[in-house]
């Protein structure tokens, strides 16, 4: 089992309504279905994950991030995933903000790109970040917006996102959640939970 | 084991009332030919129907005797330990009216006049193919179906289904198929219509003592043929090879081997099929269109309760992605669960019927599941 999906477990209400976007074969979709009872929905560009999702029986569109999220109604889904997928789209900023018109709350997940080892690799090398977490080339990554957890925050801001809780943590570190000295600095990965700033219209 | 070899035999049910068709005319003593596969639960719960497409049957799998060289038409997706396994599952799958499989058509015998139909049969639609359909299911005992499956045609079919019966089907699949016919999709038909009606054996429909209006109807089905393949497959298939030559004979026969595939496609085509039903049949897709008489398209799903999955096929450009992407956006709009795949495969809009694991793999997942969590 894959602790950022635990982690992500814990936020989420049983019966609750799911939107996994980059849902990739469904794994999580399907530990919310059993463990949460929750009413999942998923969305992937590539036919091969979405053909697995539908052999676990879950209700998934091979739809593009990027373009396909305007016929979600808002508020139309309790929690919307972004688990490791925001580094992959063409506009993090539009996604993101579509995110939270459809969820009332949204979760995301993302490596840290100012984790030690990753700025140690580029002063050390001079080339392009070649991690455990990250094991792509620079050329055929799907992680093609870098960021950090201080850029995420920073952008949240902008937009006037409200981050509602956050969590750190190294992949490996699968038991509890740690509690990580100078996350921008020694997380690999982040987690945070964000719904719109002004949000009166929904509880 | 029990294998798809088991032989199935066609039956045939006789309407009892007039079926009412759309033009608001009706179909006397109507017969609908159907096979069925596996057996009907005590509940009646496992009843999967299958709509054909244009030049489909009721003959869908298995064979019908046995040195049938033709199994079933879907024969690789449904029967024992298949996509759609028949061992749990009871298959129906019906001939369309108006067909020449052995549901009434232009071909059978007018009651009034005792001759054959020929162009004296109504014009009919789809949602008059799914009604008389309807009849079927109804005779069979099932309230409620488990999923209604279909392809092109057949896709249509499943869209008309769960618009007028909303709350008849657990499940539908629709493949390759669209809300409303595309013009492209009128024009090809029109050329094979043109084809056919000028072929002067043709004589009005009024052929069947006489010869038939073959050339007509091999044409038709050579046009139609390419449209249900793929620039790639074809190029993949024949490219420019010569027909049993090495050099070329500056003549109009056959040079090529895509020439000899379609000739002997259009008249392999001409041994099955009529071409008054290829009339009717190709007339009733281009009528189809869910959003007549409604304000906008997404109203044909305001009742419907099926959970559904849209299925397109990515070198399919009759019946393009585009316009499954419709029929999901209208699902959506009405707050209906949706699944969507593009199944990426080469051989045109006829993919799904060339043997492959993806169209068995998401099918099966998608009933087999909800079955173990929903039907009780």
């Amino acid at each position: 089992m894959r602790y950022d999906h635990l982690l992500i477990r814990r936020y989420i209400k049983p019966n609750s309504k799911v939107l996994d976007l980059g849902c990739g074969n469904g794994e999580l979709l399907l530990l919310l279905k059993r463990e949460r009872q929750a009413n999942v929905r998923g969305l992937d560009i590539k036919e091969n994950k979405v053909a697995k999702c539908l052999e676990k029986g879950l209700s998934v569109l091979q739809l593009d991030i990027n373009k396909d999220l305007h016929d979600y109604k808002d508020y139309s889904f309790d929690y919307v995933i972004l688990n490791d997928t925001l580094q992959t789209v063409y506009s993090p900023i539009k996604v993101l903000n579509e995110a939270v018109r459809i969820g009332k709350k949204v979760i995301v997940t993302f490596p840290n790109f100012a984790h030690y080892s990753v700025r140690f690799y580029l002063l050390l090398n001079g080339k392009m970040p070649k991690t455990k977490a990250l094991p792509y080339e620079w050329y055929n990554t799907p992680n093609i917006h870098f960021f950090t957890i201080k850029d995420f925050i920073e952008i949240s801001r902008k937009n006037k996102l409200k981050i509602i809780d956050k969590k750190f943590y190294n992949k490996k570190n699968s038991g509890g959640t740690p509690k990580v000295f100078h996350p921008n600095l020694f997380a690999k990965n982040a987690l945070f939970v964000m719904s719109k700033r002004y949000s009166g219209e929904h509880k | 084991m029990e294998n798809s070899k088991s032989i199935v035999k066609t039956k045939y049910m006789g309407l009892k009332e007039k079926v009412k068709l759309e033009s608001g005319k009706t179909l006397p003593n109507a017969t609908i030919a159907y096979e069925t596969y596996g057996k009907l639960n005590k509940k009646k719960t496992n009843a999967i129907y299958i709509f054909h497409a244009l030049s489909g049957d009721a003959h869908v799998a298995g064979s019908n005797s046995k040195n049938d060289k033709n199994p079933g038409w879907w024969d690789y997706l449904i029967g024992p330990g298949k996509g759609i396994c028949t061992r749990k599952y009871f298959v129906i799958c019906a001939n369309v009216i108006g067909g020449c499989k052995g549901s009434t058509g232009p071909g059978s015998i007018n009651p009034k006049t005792k001759k054959t139909y020929g162009l004296k049969f109504p014009i009919i639609t789809v949602k008059d193919m799914v009604n008389a359909q309807k009849k079927l299911i109804d005779f069979l005992g099932v309230k409620k179906l488990l999923a209604v499956i279909g392809g092109s045609l057949g896709g249509m079919q499943v869209l008309e289904f769960i618009s007028s019966y909303p709350n008849s089907s657990h499940l539908a699949i629709t493949i390759g198929a669209a809300l409303k016919q595309p013009s492209q999709g009128i024009a090809f038909h029109e050329v094979g219509r043109q084809a056919i009606m000028r072929d002067p054996n043709w004589k009005n429909g009024s052929y069947y003592n006489n010869a038939f209006p073959n050339h007509g109807l091999s044409v038709a089905r050579m046009l139609s043929h390419i449209t249900y393949m793929s620039e790639k497959s074809l190029q993949n298939k024949f490219g420019r090879n010569l027909q049993d030559k090495k050099s070329l004979d500056y003549h109009f026969g056959i040079e090529f081997q895509v020439e000899s595939y379609l000739n002997y496609q259009g008249l392999s085509f001409i041994k099955r099929f009529d071409a008054n039903s290829y009339l009717l049949i190709t007339r009733a897709m281009d009528y189809f269109d869910l959003s007549r008489g409604r304000k906008s398209v997404d109203g044909a799903f305001k009742k419907t309760k099926s959970k559904c999955l849209v299925i397109s096929m990515s070198s399919d450009w009759l019946y393009p992605t585009k316009d499954s992407l419709e029929i999901v956006s209208a699902l959506r709009a009405n707050n209906i669960d949706t699944s969507f795949i593009e199944i990426d495969m080469p051989y045109g809009h006829d993919s799904f019927l060339i043997k492959n694991n993806k169209f068995p793999n998401a099918i099966r997942g998608f009933i087999d599941n909800y079955c173990k969590e929903e039907i009780k």
